[in-house]
């Protein structure tokens, strides 16, 4: 088990956990995901690592609950703990000095983009960071973001915060101005890293973009993650899961994301209607009296 | 305790027949195929030996079971040290009891079979181990005095375990180390439930940690810790590579991303290790295939297996898609006559050419094309070729690639010392199964390719000797 020492929400349905795993903390790099299942009949999901503390012993992961899965794991508080952590797995970030890096982030996207970004500034790059929401109580770390970057850029779909409009906007503003861009790290929906791919494209930028198919063991066993890149079938967890973003698929990829969607859906709509099922799984009465808003009791 | 039989009264004695689930039955179901025999008709079946001198049995076992010792504890009555003699030597006697190819084995190598039918010798070893399950009393050995010496296993297949249970009885301080949740490898993720249960596997684990193994799941040796911490930081005498060959191969055939085309690892995992046969109760999903039509490519028992899977998913048309004849399959005769007893449809002498999906991203057929046998290859089975234009397509929903698996380059990625061959297998001496780097060892089909659960427990075995006296003398 690997207990949760800290969990908090950054935004509606947006959740931080440090999670107590030394091992992992000690060798994971920027990039770097692990591979999580909360109870002993739940599935695996891989989550990027946001963040790790050597002497803590600590990984930092930040989920967004939109699957019964994600929903789940968001009700686990400080004190509860994680059925199974695996990893660091995936290869890291290619880091280096580039020159100026713009690092964009689409929603919870910002939170895999914050380590890269990190490491990229350490690297001694000028870095340039555009992070996006639909709205400004959806934007995350957005004080972690100013504080590793050189400037940061505030996009949100409805004006609530920051300039009204996308990323690619603001990365066609910068193209524009005459800003001379070494690399472009874009992470977020997929829509979002497919539009800044077009953008780059013609500017001959590089351009990288973290994927996020779906994965079971996450060590090259299954091959459920593969993905075309360049014509060429790659596996996610062992060859990416960064890929040159001018290469990639987004159509197959966001095919193969929806494979399960209709058992996804039942699922999720069994959950909702009565979680205690899964909660008695987690076995941990607390939960059960912090939300009791979520259905009948667990016996 | 009973008598001997005089050895024409033996002989006179027909095999004993495997009770099995009826097939109809079975194939909406994912309990067990075989049903283990009764005590009387194993005391019957053991009654059949001929108590040779030299044993041809036990030379035929990779292993080397004492066959010839259990199955007089058996006919005795002594089934607890039944099971602890065959413990002796291997460790997962209800695992091989129910796997391992014994007629290529113990059982083709059995004396009785040169006029009558060999000595059950498979079922008397499940027998012995379901005896000790359903008692809930186990034979273990006895274990050496502890050395002090710390001796890591990557991997917890078949090699591994067997590794692990024969270094543990020696003294020495064993710990398993698993990337999945589960331990076990190819006998949890890989084979299904009907015809290995998760619960034996479970059971013969936990003999293990009886026996003073300590098993670690979640750790990815290559990723979380690598070969050189386990040395340097952790303070391991000696290590055991035994990953297995789970990388799996596609056929870089048009369409092969297309929603409902899965790898065999991938079906068969989320099949047994994710449980994806009970929705109900497990999260994990796999692609419908009730009243569907699926196809497994490929002649090996990983096909049969996932196709008999794929059977009791609901699947109105099962077919096996193989590019050779019957006679040239790799998969036991066995698991080809219960696959056909249940209903799979056999496409043999035919190869998929292309992948056919609609413009969701879904596979809607396969394109076929006919093919006959040449001449023989390096292989030494006749060669298949194409026959032109005789391609067609077939419908399919779910098309299940199991044309084999290659190595997994993990934990060689982050240890550049142990060297690889040109397909990414471990080298390692054939005796001794030391690999170029001091205190590393090897086996299993990480060195071999893929092999058999048996094949690799007696690389497990042997690495276990050599570790043995590697630990002992301080030699390499």
């Amino acid at each position: 088990m690997f207990p949760i020492r800290q969990a908090r929400f950054l935004a509606p349905e947006i959740k931080l956990f440090k999670i107590e795993a030394p091992r992992i903390a000690r060798r994971r790099q920027a990039g770097q995901f692990v591979i999580v299942r909360i109870h002993e009949h739940g599935e695996r999901i891989p989550l990027t690592i946001a963040d790790s503390d050597v002497d803590q012993g600590t990984i930092t992961i930040v989920v967004q609950g939109i699957g019964k899965t994600t929903k789940l794991l968001n009700m686990l508080e400080t004190g509860d703990a994680i059925q199974d952590v695996v990893g660091p797995l995936g290869e890291p970030s290619e880091v280096d000095q580039f020159g100026t890096v713009v690092v964009i982030g689409g929603g919870v996207g910002t939170a895999i983009a914050f380590p890269t970004a990190v490491a990229m500034k350490q690297a001694g790059n000028r870095v340039l960071s555009i992070i996006g929401a639909k709205s400004k109580e959806l934007l995350i770390l957005e004080d972690e973001m100013r504080a590793t970057s050189d400037e940061l850029f505030i996009m949100t779909d409805d004006g609530s915060a920051g300039t009204h409009g996308f990323v690619t906007q603001k990365l066609e503003d910068l193209i524009q101005q005459g800003e001379q861009i070494d690399r472009v790290l874009a992470i977020g929906p997929i829509p979002m890293m497919q539009a800044v791919a077009n953008v780059t494209r013609p500017h001959n930028i590089k351009t990288i973009v973290s994927l996020n198919p779906i994965m079971v063991d996450g060590t090259g066993m299954c091959g459920g993650c593969r993905v075309t890149v360049g014509s060429q079938t790659r596996f996610a967890c062992v060859d990416g899961p960064e890929f040159d973003a001018h290469d990639v698929d987004f159509k197959i990829l966001a095919q193969r994301n929806t494979l399960y969607h209709s058992s996804e859906q039942t699922a999720f709509e069994s959950f909702v209607s009565d979680p205690s099922k899964d909660i008695d799984q987690i076995r941990h009465c607390r939960l059960q009296q912090r939300h009791p808003e979520v259905g009948p009791q667990a016996s | 305790m009973t008598e001997r039989l005089p050895p024409k009264e033996r002989t006179k004695i027909p095999r004993q027949a495997m009770p099995e689930q009826d097939p109809h039955e079975r194939a909406h179901n994912f309990a067990e195929v075989n049903r283990g025999l009764e005590i009387l008709v194993a005391e019957k079946e053991a009654q059949r030996c001929l108590a040779c001198n030299d044993p041809k049995c036990v030379h035929g076992c990779p292993v080397g079971v004492k066959i010839r010792e259990f199955v007089d504890l058996v006919i005795e009555g002594e089934y607890l040290k039944a099971a602890a003699k065959i413990r002796e030597d291997n460790v997962l006697p209800a695992v091989t009891g129910r796997v391992c190819p014994q007629e290529n084995q113990c059982e083709g190598s059995c004396i009785l079979g040169k006029r009558f039918s060999p000595l059950a010798i498979g079922h008397l070893e499940r027998f012995v181990a379901d005896y000790e399950q359903a008692t809930g009393q186990v034979g273990l050995p006895e274990r050496a005095p502890a050395t002090g010496k710390k001796v890591a296993i990557v991997g917890s297949g078949p090699a591994g375990l067997s590794c692990a249970g024969d270094l543990v009885l020696k003294g020495h301080d064993v710990t398993v180390f698993e990337a999945l949740h589960e331990i076990g490898g190819v006998l949890v993720y890989g084979i299904p439930e009907f015809r290995l249960p998760k619960e034996i596997v479970r059971n013969e684990v936990d003999n293990l940690r009886k026996m003073g193994v300590d098993f670690q799941t979640n750790v990815v040796i290559g990723k979380t810790v690598t070969i050189d911490e386990l040395f340097d930081e952790e303070g391991y005498d000696a290590v055991f590579i035994a990953t297995g060959a789970g990388l799996p191969k596609f056929m870089n055939l048009p369409g092969e991303h297309l929603g409902g085309v899965y790898s065999a690892n991938e079906f068969l995992t989320r099949v047994n290790l994710m449980k994806a046969y009970d929705p109900d109760h497990y999260d994990s999903p796999i692609y419908y295939c009730r009243d569907r039509n699926v196809a497994v490519i490929g002649g090996g028992n990983t096909a049969m297996d996932s196709i008999r899977s794929a059977l009791r998913l609901g699947a109105k048309n099962a077919y096996i898609i193989y590019r050779r004849g019957e006679e040239e399959m790799p998969a036991r005769r066995e698991e080809v006559h219960h696959a056909r007893d249940e209903g799979v449809q056999f496409l043999n002498l035919h190869n998929p050419v292309e992948f056919l999906g609609n413009d969701d991203g879904y596979l809607t057929a396969v394109k076929l094309i006919k093919m006959e046998l040449g001449p023989e290859d390096e292989s030494g089975r006749r060669s298949p070729i194409p026959i032109e234009s005789s391609e067609f397509d077939l419908p399919l929903d779910v098309a299940i690639i199991a044309i084999g698996t290659g190595a997994n380059p993990l934990v060689q990625s982050t240890t550049p010392d142990v060297k690889t061959n040109k397909w990414g297998y471990i080298v390692a001496d054939d005796q001794t199964l030391r690999t170029t780097k001091r205190g590393v060892f090897a086996g299993g089909d990480i060195v071999s390719g893929s092999a058999t659960v048996i094949l690799a427990m007696g690389a497990g075995r042997t690495a276990a000797r050599s570790i043995h006296e590697y630990l002992t003398t301080g030699e390499w």
